[in-house]
């Protein structure tokens, strides 16, 4: 047999491969959430958005965890955010080529992959051992710990993004740094920016770890950010792993509402970045 | 080598030294910008004419590892002095690119963006400060009935012309140009030569060129740079028929460059 | 009076400036005040933007402070011994480290030996074999893998993966090593469906859309024209990827590949569901275990005890040492890369 045919065998057989390797990681995406969209459809009425999380063997809803999970991940995408842009900012812009930039980029990316278990760990010996007991704002605290990572590392690509002419353009009119920055480099960047923040957004929704023991978890319905609260994804654990067939149930309703959640947010990512690329 | 200063200068250059980190770009640079007279930089590539040019506005201001020695008196103020406002400085000294840079506004806001950061003015005032800008870079004819869309929608030649819109618009003394017609075509650049032989009437004009026959058809006065040295320096006519120096007879006859 | 060029600057009335050049310099005075009051706001916001960075940098400080203050009970109580007892007795509060350890290194080599192979040939895929209308789809689809919440991958390792593996596909395993000498206590039974393979397995799934994308990502930043020479020579798409490509990107890859072992070693909830969370070291790996991040997500909570409790960061401080390690590696591996394709 010539060489060139046992190449070519040889071409086509790691094809295959790898042919397989795509096939292999769609099916489980497909047998994923095929499963999440079946098993959590049976769960989908109108009383898992208006009622509470029911003890074993009631019936009830999800409405507090719902409403626990909007809570805490909106504060804490508030307050993760502006510390994180204008750490970006910094790191781009007025620390362009300072030491301590460097530093901050690296112990970023360490804190972006740093396991989440590991943050609510933190947390809970910042505040909820002081406080002397869990409480929605420290949950929310975590959550932002965990924003900012992701802020900071897109406001910076998406800052030094910015080409150099268009800030010289406006430094030629006068304008002071800070404008500069905020009314010129900001606005060129915006659309980056936006998608830095859905992105983080996406990425806490569904985190689980972090609240689990800061903001642990309520049965009823709260906004007492002093005192636990409610979480889909600390529901979803809860009932999961509990015995009780209706609360498996309203488990795989939870998950599909918070996988549902995190898709939206990563699409409406995506379309607005490559909106931008586009351009 | 240098035009004497009289009352009808507005910018003189004394001794200017130039250093990005420890090399030295700019040896000794002395020469005057005659008030509404346009002077040109002429010189092959890496010459040090941008430097000079960005030194007129403090430009490198924004990098670290650049710095000036040396004065550049502005209407007797030495504007290298660190107690120099450099804002107020910019603003009345303005810059036009080589690349046109819109920003990522409508065209009106564009030119008024400038001009509110230092007047507060009623709408109707703005609107007609917006619309002298734009027809003091020939722009207004074909823009006024689309000055609420993007700046980023114009062709090449029409930013460009709206960078030099929003620098006139806040009423500087001196224009600084940078090489630019070289990112348009010829059309484009015909339509900026004509306007900065009509701004000169106002302010007071420099241009960076590296096309030698731009400079011989917009400049009164020229200096030729070559590798951080002004070689020769004078008005513009002379220069290209008469050169004292031979270096400039070589460069403009093209033995070199 | 007009001054002169040439006069020197003391020397200079500021009133006859403002008088003989009027117009021109009452303008400068009005902008020099608007300016001023800016330059307040300009100090104001670099501060604000600097300290933003130290808190960064301080949040790091303190993680890592507050994971050793927490751990010092741990630490005096049982030194070293920690990593070498396989114990955890609440009762008799002796805690050791070993089960947690090396469930943890288990679940993500198992991850790993499957992620990697399979993701390097999604990324192979969606470089050179898949049809071009289909690579963004494709792409896509893979990424949205990536985003998917680890307590979804838990609640369908738990009901479905497992349930399933129990039913079909363990048993035969068992049966089919069972005479095999190192295989078959790799593989003793009896059939939990959880366990440390599960859960190797689905922090796979988990890990491989990471390692896909990060390298198609880093193959295509090889040069057209690199791979066209090679064309040009008559090799094949495999060997072009083989002598081409591969090499070419395998600091990147390498960096890519450590990224997502990090992500493996740090991942809670999957594994919390699927790992059967016994203090146990077993000879098989059909056997169920635990690994630091579920012990601590399992026990935290229902902790009594400082003693307890401190054993539990303990680990949790011995997880982030191990992460932060093949960070800084990772980390370190893409920064060559960005500087040499720089």
């Amino acid at each position: 047999m010539s060489i060139y045919s046992s190449r070519r065998r040889t071409n086509f057989f790691a094809s295959s491969l790898c042919w397989g390797a795509a096939l292999f990681g769609l099916g489980w995406l497909l047998l994923i959430l095929g499963a999440l969209v079946v098993e959590g459809a049976k769960g989908l009425s109108p009383a898992v958005f208006t009622q509470m999380t029911p003890p074993p063997g009631g019936s009830g809803g999800l409405l507090n965890a719902i409403a626990g999970s909007l809570v805490m991940t909106l504060i804490g995408v508030a307050i993760g955010t502006p510390l994180g842009m204008l750490a970006g900012t910094y790191m781009a812009e007025y620390g362009r080529y300072s030491k301590l930039t460097v530093v901050v980029r690296f112990i970023n990316d360490v804190l972006l992959s740093a396991p989440s278990i590991v943050i609510g760990l933190f947390v809970y010996e910042i505040m909820v051992a002081p406080m002397g007991h869990f409480s929605a704002i420290s949950g929310t605290v975590a959550l932002a710990i965990l924003v900012i990572p992701v802020v900071v590392r897109t406001t910076e690509d998406m800052l030094l993004l910015v080409p150099g002419s268009l800030r010289e353009a406006a430094a030629a009119l006068g304008l002071p740094r800070s404008y500069v920055i905020t009314r010129v480099a900001y606005r060129a960047a915006k659309a980056g920016l936006i998608t830095g923040v859905l992105l983080a957004v996406a990425r806490v929704s569904g985190e689980t770890a972090p609240l689990l023991f800061t903001a642990l978890n309520n049965q009823f319905w709260s906004t007492d950010l002093n005192a636990p609260m409610a979480s889909l994804p600390a529901v979803i654990y809860q009932f999961a792993l509990s015995p009780y067939k209706d609360w498996q149930q309203l488990a795989w309703t939870g998950a599909l509402l918070v996988t549902a959640t995190v898709l939206a947010l990563s699409v409406a990512a995506r379309a607005l970045s490559s909106q931008r690329t586009s351009k | 080598m240098t035009v004497s200063p009289d009352s009808s200068t507005k910018v003189a250059v004394r001794g200017l030294d130039f250093y990005y980190g420890d090399t030295r770009a700019l040896n000794s640079i002395s020469l005057t910008l005659r008030a509404n007279k346009v002077t040109a930089f002429i010189g092959p590539s890496g010459c040090g004419k941008s430097t000079l040019l960005r030194v007129l506005n403090r430009m490198y201001d924004l990098y670290p590892k650049q710095r000036a020695e040396g004065e550049v008196i502005l209407d007797g103020e030495n504007i290298l002095d660190p107690r120099v406002d450099v804002n107020v400085l910019r603003s009345r000294v303005g810059m036009v690119f080589q690349k046109p840079t819109p920003f990522p506004m409508t065209i009106y806001e564009n030119i008024a963006f400038g001009i509110r950061l230092y007047e507060k003015l009623s709408k109707s005032a703005l609107d007609d400060r917006v619309e002298e800008a734009l027809r003091g870079a020939a722009l207004w004819g074909e823009v006024k009935d689309k000055l609420h869309t993007s700046g980023l929608g114009l062709s090449g030649g029409q930013q460009q012309r709206l960078c030099i819109a929003r620098t006139v618009a806040i009423h500087p003394e001196v224009i600084l140009f940078d090489e630019p017609c070289s990112a348009l075509d010829p059309i484009s650049t015909a339509k900026i030569e004509e306007l900065i032989d009509e701004l000169t009437e106002r302010y007071t004009l420099a241009i960076v060129t590296h096309n030698m026959q731009q400079a011989v058809r917009v400049s009164d006065y020229t200096a030729f740079m070559y590798l951080g040295d002004l070689v020769e320096f004078g008005d513009t006519d002379q220069m290209f028929t008469n050169p004292r120096e031979k270096k400039t007879q070589d460069y403009i006859t093209g033995r070199f460059g | 009076m007009e001054h002169r060029v040439d006069q020197p600057v003391e020397d200079i009335d500021v009133s006859d400036l403002v008088l003989s050049v009027a117009p021109e310099r009452a303008v400068e005075a009005d902008r020099g005040r608007v300016l001023a009051r800016l330059a307040l706001v300009d100090a104001i916001f670099k501060n604000l933007t600097r300290s933003a960075a130290i808190i960064v940098l301080l949040l790091l400080g303190g993680v890592i402070f507050s994971l050793v203050h927490g751990s010092l009970p741990a630490i005096r109580a049982f030194g070293l011994g920690f990593l070498t007892t396989q114990s955890w007795n609440p009762v008799t509060e002796k805690f050791g480290a070993v089960a947690p350890i090396y469930g943890t290194v288990a679940t993500s080599l198992i991850a790993m030996l499957i992620a990697v192979p399979v993701g390097l040939g999604v990324a192979v895929f969606l470089t050179e074999l898949c049809p071009h209308a289909l690579r963004r789809p494709i792409g896509v689809a893979i990424e949205l893998l990536a985003g998917i919440p680890s307590i979804i991958y838990g609640i369908w390792g738990l009901f479905i993966l497992a349930p399933f593996l129990q039913q079909h596909v363990q048993p035969a395993v068992i049966a089919a090593f069972g005479g095999v000498p190192v295989l078959s206590t790799l593989f003793a039974g009896p059939p939990y469906g959880i366990g440390i393979l599960t859960a190797g397995f689905i922090l796979a799934i988990m890990v491989l859309p990471f390692v896909a994308s990060i390298s198609r990502d880093v193959f295509e930043t090889v040069p057209p024209v690199l791979k066209e020479a090679a064309a040009g020579v008559g090799c094949t798409t495999w060997e072009i990827v083989r002598y081409v490509v591969i090499p070419y990107t395998r600091v990147g890859v390498i960096g890519g590949v450590m990224l997502g072992l990090g992500r493996a070693l740090g991942e809670t909830m999957a594994v919390t569901f699927v790992i059967g969370n016994a203090h146990k070291v077993s000879g098989s790996l059909l056997a169920p275990g635990t690994t630091i991040s579920a012990t601590i997500a399992n026990e935290f909570t229902e902790a009594v005890g400082d003693l307890y409790t401190s054993a539990l960061i303990e680990l949790g401080l011995i997880l982030f040492v191990i992460t932060f390690i093949v960070l800084a590696c990772a980390r370190f591996m893409l920064m060559r890369l960005e500087r040499k394709g720089g």
